[in-house]
């Protein structure tokens, strides 16, 4: 904690380490991925797969999302876990607030899914969920996002997806799969036969 | 397109380094930069909340969340959340996993043949107080053997923490001062610099320790990554 980082004065951060093989029992907790309050009627699923650079599923991840809610606002609110103070156990959410965190481990298929409400887009800021990823043998977890399908203006402005060649952009772009249903791959490396594109890791400065 | 031209970071991010336990499971190309400061109204700025129903009181102490009495030494493991700035990271969510002190985590695929706690999960989580504080009261891990290696590794705490916005996120483990299984393990061998290294690991802390108290280490966490009240400073 003394040492202080070269640049600015500011302190060396503590770096990571893999998230291993045993995280099931302690971080995923009951409806995790229902991020939407229950019965909303503008819910949505965003389900996909994890996939590794043999195209093989992997079925030890864990996926964290965080996002504003349908008015665009990102303050979020406690409430995703809470804890039953007669008994100690894990309640998960009460189903009528928005917290706006999710969190679902990958099952053995590697796959996922999540219950949501898209949040609003903003000038020049198309509509996204902020991804993080974690994984066994990852040794420092992969920051995505998820947009979604429609509001071409916007995606058109966003500064991230224009910074991007058009096949990297669609890596990060959910596709429509059936009423109220999208689908979000994580490809984790791209394959030697190029059969899937890497998706868009970010490192934010 | 190309992304346009940015000053460059105070430091950069450090990329993954290959792990050979997963090579198909990093990236290939390098991670793309994103100058969040230029949008304040980032979601990545801001981070999810918790608050004092997302935890019991009980989830800090992880020798009382059974009837009984778990086997081991006693520890106290409290340290601080800080930015990088140095400031206190208030009210954030710190959760912990370990083994037990037989070194067999309480995970059904862990096939490891050490003795199961049925008065030990393993399981803690705690909010940082006001100054940054999170403090657990457990059991000193054991070391476990890797599948198929010739190595063990060394006790360690996995710790998972949450700041002020979505990019500070930060997963890791903490280590045990002395442990000659230190020099040999290739998780800890993967942070390439000494003193990043060496932050892995806490401190035993002698004053912290009471009549009869746990034995009590120290370990303080900096958090990485642009923060909204980063940004509000370099205007
Ligand atoms: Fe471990």
């Amino acid at each position: 904690m003394s040492d202080t980082a070269a640049s600015g004065g500011l302190l060396a951060p503590t770096p990571a380490q893999t998230i291993g093989p045993f995280f099931g029992h302690a971080l995923p907790f009951p409806d995790g991925g229902r991020i939407a309050p229950e019965g909303h009627p503008d819910a949505v699923t965003l389900h996909g797969l994890v996939r590794d650079g043999e195209g093989a599923p992997v079925p030890d991840a864990l996926l964290e999302f965080w996002q504003a809610g349908p008015d665009g606002n990102p303050a979020g609110a406690p409430g995703s876990l809470r804890r039953d103070p007669a008994t100690g156990a894990l309640l998960g959410r009460d189903g009528a607030v928005f917290t706006g965190f999710g969190r679902v481990p990958t099952d053995a298929d590697g796959h996922y899914a999540v219950r949501t409400l898209p949040p609003a887009g903003r000038p020049g800021a198309a509509p996204h969920l902020a991804v993080c990823v974690h994984a066994r043998g990852l040794l420092h977890h992969l920051f995505t996002r998820v947009y979604f399908p429609g509001h071409g203006a916007a995606r058109a402005a966003d500064p991230l997806l224009a910074a991007l060649p058009e096949e990297r952009a669609r890596t990060l772009l959910a596709r429509p799969d059936g009423p109220g249903r999208y689908r979000f791959d994580v490809q984790l490396q791209q394959p030697a036969d190029g059969s899937y594109e890497e998706t868009v890791f970010l490192a934010f400065r | 397109m190309t992304a346009p031209a940015s000053p460059a970071p105070p430091l950069p991010a450090p990329e993954p380094a290959p792990y050979r336990g997963a090579p198909a499971r990093h990236p290939r190309r390098p991670r793309h930069p994103l100058d969040i400061r230029t949008d304040p109204e980032a979601v990545e700025l801001t981070a999810p909340v918790f608050g004092p129903a997302d935890v019991h009181d009980l989830d800090a102490d992880l020798t009382r969340q059974h009837p009984g009495e778990p086997l081991g030494e006693r520890l106290t493991v409290t340290g601080r959340v800080l930015d990088r700035a140095g400031r206190p990271v208030r009210g954030q969510l710190v959760e912990i996993w370990q083994a037990n002190a037989s070194g067999r985590y309480a995970h059904r695929q862990d096939r490891h043949p050490a003795p199961l706690d049925p008065h030990f999960t393993g399981v803690g989580r705690c909010l940082t107080d006001d100054r940054g504080r999170y403090a657990f009261t457990t059991v000193r891990p054991g070391a476990y053997p890797l599948p198929g290696e010739r190595a063990w590794r060394p006790a360690h705490i996995h710790f998972s923490f949450f700041g002020t916005a979505f990019t500070q996120r930060l997963v890791t483990q903490m280590y045990f001062p002395g442990d000659p299984l230190l020099a040999y393990d290739q998780m800890l061998a993967s942070v390439a610099d000494p003193a990043a290294r060496r932050s892995l690991i806490a401190v035993y802390d002698h004053e912290l320790s009471l009549p009869d108290g746990p034995l009590c280490y120290r370990w303080d966490v900096v958090l990485d990554g642009p923060s909204a009240t980063r940004t509000e400073e370099g205007r």
